[in-house]
């Protein structure tokens, strides 16, 4: 194990679970709503289809980031118009959403496939950087890195110590108590699946914009369910996301590097490694879950008239 | 007495106007909209419908390759209604599929000089076995109070399709076909039956086997009433001393079975080698499908058909017109969309 090693995987942990730590935020807010929403997968196709194609046209990354993050939750509001206003069942408007984003996001990508683009600035941090034994692929990461961290701080603090997170939260565990205590549910279950889509959208975002500099059709591969699994994993909780989100960029970053090392492993078994980690996770946290998840999770509210 | 009964024909017969009726007004309202997603797309929605009809069901080329469709759709949907019964949702069809395929396959390569008449329903055992281990190990978890069998399902639907490739480019690759990674060829007693001259195999049999034996066994028996009875209320189910883990374990191992054998009849019959990537997504529509249907065995065999007709037209306009083929996923969601928006014309009855 060299150093260049070493950093190549801390600072893929980072590239690799920025995407996830957005997407897992966002399911995060729905969930304490009371709500799945398998869409995720197809939510982040849609933002990074559309985040690529404004930035090919515009040659604008920034505005490309903007727009992704409104479309994924305009998005969502799909998701949501079923499962709040039309009372359908969670699973299968999530994968309606799901099946929706694969094929609109290949209508979308069809012209950009094969196009290069200048993705997000990469910004150095002053100092850390110029470290001795830091290599330069370290302390050197686009916009939406920096920012993720606090992002996650603000959802927990806005979950945790606003009016609004309290009520969303009662929502979550009981809509029928949170109704009856003067609560809009409807509302704000609108309010965390815009949140939701917005931070998905994101999560493509970057995919397409910073990770890969590409659009190729279904470029999320299942990191839309990795979230899903991971909101598990966090517990439902913002700031324990981080960790998880950096876990699975781990494993992410260490199959990468291995196949780059050449060790004769199979891609293919590599490939395999988050998904069995997240299954393994999941196994190891089973005991202590039960009592962190949203009393109404899954749940359809059919109001109360 | 005799109006009464002329009564409950007539009632039944009204059931089924309208169930058809509903059938085909979502499929109208889908159609409208998915031309309009065709026309901002730039293409021609008429051109695009003409072809597809003509293409698919206009010849009799077309037409069997419907059916030859319709084969995987309905088995990985019986794969998701069965164990709904018991409140269970498998949304791993797919790695189902695939983990059938791959067990069929190591059998078909590795006794090659069995007679046909054992081979066959060799290959259905291994078939069945393979998609059915898979979905139990998700039993498993669910029942030990571990993983959710929803997200197990989901997240080993990435997992199986890697597992094919693991063998297909590395021990099972075929040396006379260096271009292509795929596993040697079946040996001729191992190919499913064709029927004619068309492609339609005898995967339609087992299909519909398959969905006689779903009907008679949730419809017809005093175990798939006991089934409701678990799904309905599992911890009355255990106090009144069902076994419901254990259950689980079974009707998933039968449910990812059936799903094995979709993907079992894909290799032996249509390819005769196994692939890396041969299903366009099979398992997730029969998802769908179930869903569309709320489980019932008449409306799963209607739902496959029309969804066949679908992904047919998606590789019809992948040709005529270049709209990529993932685009169909548009037109499969906008009709999930209609069923979930739960319009005047589609109310579903509570099951």
């Amino acid at each position: 194990m060299t150093w260049a090693l070493v950093w190549g995987v801390l600072s893929g942990c980072i590239m690799y679970g920025v995407p996830l730590l957005y997407a897992t935020l966002g399911e995060v807010v729905g969930q304490r709503s009371g709500m799945v929403n398998l869409g995720l997968e197809g939510i982040l196709l849609v933002g990074a289809s559309v985040g690529f194609a404004v930035t090919a046209e515009t040659a604008n990354p920034l505005l490309g980031v903007a727009v992704a993050v409104l479309a994924g939750g305009v998005f969502n509001l799909l998701y949501a118009y079923l499962a709040i206003t039309r009372r359908a069942n969670q699973l299968a408007s999530g994968l309606a959403l799901m099946f929706l984003g694969i094929g609109l996001s290949a209508l979308i990508g069809k012209a950009y496939i094969g196009k290069r683009i200048v993705g997000l600035a990469r910004y150095q941090v002053p100092g850390l950087s110029e470290l001795p034994w830091v290599t330069k692929t370290m302390f050197n990461y686009d916009v939406l890195v920096y920012i993720s961290v606090p992002i996650a701080i603000i959802i927990w603090w806005m979950l945790f110590r606003t009016r609004w997170g309290l009520s969303l939260r009662a929502v979550g565990e009981s809509p029928t108590a949170a109704y009856a205590a003067g609560r809009r549910v409807d509302l704000l279950r609108y309010q965390a699946q815009f949140l939701n889509g917005c931070l998905a959208g994101l999560a493509g975002v970057h995919l397409s914009l910073a990770l890969a500099m590409a659009w190729t059709e279904g470029m999320a591969g299942g990191r839309g369910f990795i979230a899903v699994a991971l909101v598990i994993f966090s517990r439902w909780h913002p700031l324990r996301a981080i960790a998880g989100a950096l876990l699975f960029g781990g494993a992410v970053t260490l199959q990468l590097q291995l196949q780059a090392q050449g060790t004769g492993i199979s891609p293919f078994l590599l490939n395999m490694i988050p998904y069995v980690l997240t299954l393994g996770v999941l196994v190891l946290w089973a005991g202590s879950r039960r009592s962190a998840a949203p009393g109404g999770l899954g749940r359809v509210y059919y109001g109360e008239d | 007495m005799r109006s009464a009964w002329a009564g409950a024909a007539g009632g039944a017969r009204r059931a089924w106007a309208l169930a058809a009726v509903r059938y085909f007004l979502i499929l109208v309202v889908a159609l409208a909209a998915y031309a309009a997603v065709l026309l901002i797309a730039g293409k021609d929605p008429i051109k695009a419908y003409v072809d597809i009809v003509n293409i698919t069901l206009g010849t009799s080329n077309g037409r069997s390759e419907v059916i030859v469709r319709m084969i995987p759709l309905l088995l990985t949907a019986i794969a998701v209604a069965f164990p709904s019964r018991l409140g269970l949702i498998n949304v791993g069809g797919e790695g189902q599929l695939y983990m059938g395929a791959w067990l069929a396959t190591w059998g078909a390569i590795t006794f090659t000089s069995l007679p046909a008449g054992a081979f066959i329903p060799l290959l259905v055992v291994l078939g069945f076995v393979g998609g059915g281990s898979w979905a139990a190990i998700a039993g498993l978890l669910r029942a030990k109070g571990w993983i959710n069998e929803t997200i197990s399902t989901l997240l080993m639907n990435y997992i199986a399709p890697l597992i094919v490739g693991f063998f297909v480019y590395g021990a099972w690759r075929a040396a006379d076909s260096s271009s292509y990674p795929q596993s040697p060829a079946f040996p001729a007693a191992a190919r499913l039956t064709r029927f004619g001259d068309t492609r339609i195999h005898l995967g339609l049999v087992l299909a519909l086997l398959a969905l006689a034996a779903y009907w008679f066994v949730v419809y017809k028996t005093e175990w798939g009433l006991k089934m409701r009875a678990i799904g309905g209320n599992p911890e009355a189910a255990r106090r009144l001393g069902f076994r419901v883990g254990l259950t689980m374990v079974v009707v998933l191992f039968v449910a990812g079975g059936v799903a094995g054998l979709a993907g079992m009849a894909e290799v032996s019959a249509l390819y005769g080698r196994l692939r890396a990537g041969f299903s366009p997504g099979y398992g997730f529509v029969g998802f769908m499908i179930s869903w569309l249907a709320g489980g019932s065995p008449l409306g799963m065999l209607a739902m496959s058909f029309l969804l066949a007709v679908v992904f047919s037209g998606g590789s019809v306009l992948q040709i005529t017109q270049g709209v990529p083929f993932a685009a169909v996923n548009v037109l499969m969601a906008i009709i999930l969309f209609i069923v979930l928006v739960q319009p005047q014309f589609w109310r579903r009855r509570k099951t």
